[in-house]
């Protein structure tokens, strides 16, 4: 398919056709992709230094994020761009347990997960009302409404009273999470990242392929046809508010616990939009999606970076990828880069057979 | 058994429901009239999309009107859309299997039943088969046999046959004449094509601008003069 045969309702036709074509043919690759990016992720601690592996756990942490959010626009079709700040919230209640109670670290991370899923879906209550453009405005409102309150705020480090900040502390104290003995390594925090990723991919796919999948699928094509199915719509937006935001939270327990721990500055409301383009970019009717759209938002600007380039660039390069995505490819790089690159075997074996051909 | 009494729906000043009164006895219904006269109104009220001004609606001795609309799925009314609206990026299997686990069937005889349902309607497909990948007759029945799984009680299908060849309707039409006695549910068929109607229906009402004007065995009914000045036109057009 060429740019110049696209059309406004050609590309609208294109999307479920892409989906099934993503889905069928995803199956049979997904298998061996999945075995080389294991290897790849379990090999990386040996392969690279403490500073990319850092980032490596920080692409894991956003592939996550980046999961929710794909999993709310591809699969229910909710367009959400508080995602960031949910992250944000995630990361403090992940704090302030930490520094406020004795929990361990399993059950910590799974109750700042519960509780920022009752959060986001407080914040997704608008979206039974609403949907695209307004839905959208709610929810962007609401990160800067989070963002303004964090800065007030701050993350907590161990102060007294609801807040748990600490002016005095400030200097010397990072917010930072206690990582479990388990995990106090680098390579074993990486490690760890990359297991709770893995969890949270399964209980999304999960999800996806039962009941809960069915039902956002009808939502998604038709709301009369879901309802004349018996699906509770607003039972299901809200499971999927739920989940995402959960699915965040433990995100934001995770980031909290990364070297460095958390600044209110790490999260300004743009970058839930940023968020929204990469996810775009990556793909949001498959599961690798999410990994790519991580991929461009925490592994680019950094080598970027390492190449000597401004990361100003980043803003351009997602404004263009994500028009070119939007223009060629609906269901996202992870569909059109391994169908360019088998149209170019094509070519080039082609071209190949046509020059044996001439030589005989 | 379906028993509507007076059901009025009042849209601004229009008035497409106007004091309907009818009762659907059992078997397969018709339901017919000429555009705009009120019927996907009026399924749109049994499926709970719109809410009558007034007017009761009884089935199987239940307040309709009384249930949220996608518990009445759950209970056993079942609808077909004028535009299929079979869900593209599902399989034939769960496109079927959505609504059997949103109704009275167990988990257990999940399976058997939505296959079941699948060669029922007559489907040559691979259930595994996604729905966008199928012809517009193919998703005319997966909708179909939405409306067939989990212990259906009322099956409303609106215009099924719109949009196919003679060939297709027919076979639907073989189709919707076994539905109650497969399924034990009461059949409500609105469609334009009267061979349809008058091969499927026992009975059937005529709706005119919102009113009832006609009910009765369909033979009868399609002779009425009242239907045919509204309905058809002229006399010499039948």
């Amino acid at each position: 398919m060429s740019l110049a045969d696209e059309s406004g309702p050609a590309v609208a036709a294109a999307i479920p056709r892409a989906r099934a074509w993503v889905e069928r043919v995803g199956s049979i690759r997904s298998v061996a992709f999945a075995v080389v990016l294991g290897i790849v992720v379990l090999a990386l601690p040996a392969l690279v230094s403490t500073f990319w592996l850092q980032i490596a756990t920080s692409v894991a942490i956003y592939s996550i994020v980046a999961l929710g959010l794909a999993l709310l626009i591809g699969r229910v079709g909710l367009i959400s761009l508080n995602q960031i700040a949910l992250l944000a919230v995630g990361g403090w209640i992940a704090l302030r347990l930490g520094f406020g109670t004795s929990l361990p670290y399993p059950l910590l991370l799974l109750a700042t997960g519960v509780i920022t899923g009752v959060i986001g879906t407080l914040i997704g209550l608008p979206a039974l009302r609403l949907s695209g453009l307004y839905l959208a405005l709610i929810t962007l409102m609401a990160a800067a409404a989070i963002t303004l309150a964090l800065q007030a705020t701050n993350f907590p480090n161990g102060g007294s009273g609801f807040l748990g900040y600490s002016g005095t502390a400030a200097g010397s104290v990072a917010a930072s999470l206690r990582r479990p003995a388990l995990l106090e390594s680098n390579t074993a925090f990486y490690l760890g990242v990359v297991g709770v990723t893995a969890l949270m991919f399964l209980l999304a796919a999960l999800h996806v392929w039962g009941k809960a999948g069915r039902a956002w699928a009808a939502i998604r094509q038709s709301q009369p046809a879901a309802i004349a199915a018996g699906v509770n719509v607003t039972l299901y937006k809200l499971w999927a508010f739920a989940l995402a935001s959960f699915m965040t939270g433990i995100a934001g327990g995770l980031l909290a616990s990364s070297a460095g721990g958390l600044t209110t500055y790490g999260f300004p409301t743009q970058d839930s939009i940023t968020l929204l383009a990469v996810v775009l970019m990556g793909g949001i009717y498959s599961f690798w999606g999410p990994i790519v759209a991580a991929l461009l938002l925490k592994l680019l600007p950094e080598l970027l970076k390492n190449w000597g380039l401004p990361p100003d660039l980043l803003t351009i390069l997602f404004g263009i990828g994500v028009l070119q995505v939007m223009l060629t490819a609906p269901a996202g790089l992870v569909v059109q880069v391994p169908r360019d690159f088998a149209n170019l075997g094509r070519m080039v074996a082609r071209r190949f057979s046509g020059a044996a051909e001439q030589a005989e | 058994m379906i028993e509507i009494a007076d059901l009025t729906v009042r849209f601004g000043g229009v008035t497409p429901l106007d004091g309907m009164s009818v009762t659907f006895p059992e078997g397969t219904c018709g339901l017919i009239g000429p555009n705009g006269a009120g019927k996907t109104t009026f399924f749109n009220v049994l499926s709970g999309f719109v809410s009558p001004a007034a007017g009761r609606v009884r089935a199987f001795g239940v307040d309709l009107l009384a249930m949220a609309h996608f518990r009445r799925a759950r209970w056993g009314l079942r609808r077909t859309f004028q535009t299929e609206q079979a869900i593209e990026a599902l399989s034939v299997y769960d496109n079927v299997a959505l609504v059997h686990e949103h109704s009275r069937g167990t988990r257990a005889t999940r399976r058997r039943d939505v296959l079941d349902a699948i060669e029922f309607v007559g489907l040559e497909v691979d259930p595994h088969e996604r729905v966008a990948t199928l012809g517009g007759r193919d998703r005319r029945l997966v909708e179909v046999a939405r409306a067939l799984v989990g212990a259906p009680r009322v099956v409303l299908l609106d215009e099924p046959a719109a949009g196919l060849p003679e060939e297709e309707t027919q076979h639907l039409g073989r189709v919707i004449r076994r539905i109650p006695e497969h399924t034990g549910a009461l059949v409500v068929l609105v469609d334009h094509d009267m061979s349809l109607v008058s091969a499927c229906c026992q009975i059937t009402a005529v709706l005119d601008f919102g009113k009832l004007i006609a009910a009765g065995p369909t033979a009868e009914v399609l002779r009425d003069e009242h239907v045919i000045r509204a309905y058809l036109g002229t006399e010499e057009q039948l």
